[in-house]
């Protein structure tokens, strides 16, 4: 969108709108880090920091929604600033429940606070979260940049995301079935990593917004899908 | 006599239905218009289907009305304008010498954008269109008034007072007049030139229900500089931009997913 509106003060609320997204999406990538940070550190202090700082995304959501509200009321968008509107509102949806599932995590580890999982089984879902917070950053990229290439690539990539959870979960199977005592925290870890995993689902949610915010349509193409952790992993891992 | 029941029943041609089923009411081709030496449309190509509504938009100047003009052959009137190309009607070419020009206005009815009521009754104003086509008893003739009342929405609030004079009822009552006159003669497409602009938003809701109301029987091609109407009240639009038609097609396609740059820009108010 390189020309600008005849009233002036419509480009500025497009803008404040992309800004806010664009805020909340940092907001809850930090999160996101921090949960899983303070899971691998066993920090609760860090757990209880990423619990209260979810209010601010909450809050940004709510702006950005009243935002929304008041420019089609006032602006009666069409075409692409229509869809630049519904865009920041579902953004503002996905970012808000991965800032949700975030602290799900940091709630677990303040539950979590006297086991200790071994190191092996956190690296799993470490590796989860830095797979998820790459896809997050592309996609927050291509919003920003309105780059339909990059939405493509992370709406893709979530394929290794989900074959990732499904190895994590076989690996926390066999730790339960060792050892009775076990089951508790790898309950806990288990969620973790399901959260983490669909934190990649709202990754990809996102770059379909994106590509239907530039492209006026949604992605034709089926999604490749590598998650077969409901099913498989827990009937025994043969499909 | 009665011309207005002895108009030929049209041979439809298979050119004249889509896939879709819609019969081509009005087919344009390559129609070019001059005012004098000025060609003000350029090589226009359009349809206007049977049962549906086409909106017509674009900034100032850039022929919509002057396309519209063109259907009802209302140019005729002034000198120095020519109009050149197709505009089959039934399949028949209305911009033939041929053509007969009343008969033609008869199936071809319009509303303007200010109301234009005769200074004579209500009742009057309707009666006074038929009377030029068909010689009907009174009975019959307070019918058909009634009627036309009626599809123009405007029975209830006239029905006691239909000797009072048209201009005392308030400007969107005075449209639906107008309406209700253009149906009376049982034209067969109609013709809106911006026929909200000069009413508030009641009584704009009021001819857009109409709009609706009227489509199924007929024809309706609609000129309108606000958007928004446009998309809530046609099926098909056309934007149109220095004499041209840029683009033309399914109205919620128009509004959501222009193809055309200069639609989409036009649309969103980036330029016009």
């Amino acid at each position: 969108m390189n020309e600008q509106h005849t009233t002036k003060a419509f480009d500025g609320d497009l803008q404040d709108l992309a800004r806010m997204v664009a805020e909340m999406g940092g907001l809850a990538e930090k999160q996101v880090a921090d949960s899983v940070d303070a899971l691998a550190k066993r920090d609760s202090a860090l757990a209880q920091r990423v619990t209260q700082a979810d209010l601010m995304i909450d809050t940004l959501q709510h702006e950005i929604e009243e935002k929304a509200v008041l420019t089609i009321a006032r602006r009666q968008p069409m075409a692409v600033d229509l869809r630049e509107i519904v865009g920041a509102l579902r953004l503002a949806n996905d970012l808000e429940r991965i800032g949700d599932l975030a602290k799900n995590i940091a709630k677990r580890v303040i539950a979590l606070n006297d086991e200790f999982p071994p190191a092996r089984l956190i690296r799993g879902v470490e590796h989860m979260t830095d797979l998820v917070l790459s896809q997050m950053k592309l996609v927050l990229d291509a919003y920003a940049r309105r780059d339909v290439t990059k939405a493509m690539a992370v709406w893709r990539g979530d394929e290794e995301i989900d074959a990732v959870c499904t190895s994590v979960f076989r690996e926390l199977l066999t730790y339960m079935m060792e050892d009775p005592r076990n089951i508790t925290f790898c309950i806990h870890l288990m969620f973790c990593a399901k959260n983490i995993e669909r934190m990649g689902d709202h990754a990809t949610n996102i770059a379909e917004t994106v590509h239907y915010v530039i492209e006026g349509r949604p992605i034709a193409d089926p999604r490749p899908k590598g998650d077969t952790t409901t099913i498989a992993a827990l009937i025994g891992g043969e499909r | 006599m009665n011309s207005v029941a002895s108009f030929t029943v049209p041979t439809v041609t298979r050119e004249q239905v889509t896939a879709d089923g819609l019969y081509k009411k009005i087919d344009v081709s390559n129609l070019d218009f001059f005012y004098g030496d000025h060609r003000a449309l350029k090589t226009i190509n359009v349809s206007l289907y049977q049962g549906r509504v086409t909106a017509f938009i674009g900034p100032s100047g850039c022929g919509k009305s002057t396309l519209l003009r063109i259907l009802n052959r209302m140019y005729d009137l002034y000198p120095n304008q020519r109009a050149t190309g197709d505009v089959m009607l039934d399949g028949e070419n209305i911009l033939s010498p041929s053509q007969d020009i009343n008969l033609l206005r008869a199936k071809v009815g319009m509303v303007f954008q200010k109301p234009t009521p005769f200074p004579m009754t209500i009742y009057e104003n309707i009666a006074f269109g038929i009377r030029l086509y068909e010689k009907l008893p009174k009975s019959e003739l307070d019918d058909r008034v009634k009627h036309a009342l009626e599809r123009a929405a405007l029975w209830n609030e006239v029905k006691d007072k239909l000797g009072a004079n048209g201009q005392s009822l308030s400007g969107g009552q005075q449209q639906r007049l107008c309406i209700a006159r253009t149906v009376a003669v049982r034209p067969e497409v109609i013709l809106f030139d911006e026929p909200c602009s000069a009413l508030d938003p009641i009584s704009t809701a009021k001819i857009e229900e109409l709009i609706d109301e009227l489509k199924d029987d007929y024809t309706i091609a609609i000129v309108t500089h606000n958007m928004q109407q446009a998309a809530r009240v046609s099926d098909f639009t056309a934007f149109m931009y220095l004499g041209e038609l840029i683009e033309y097609g399914e109205t919620t396609k128009i509004f959501t997913t222009p193809n055309d740059r200069r639609t989409q820009d036009y649309i969103t108010g980036r330029f016009g």
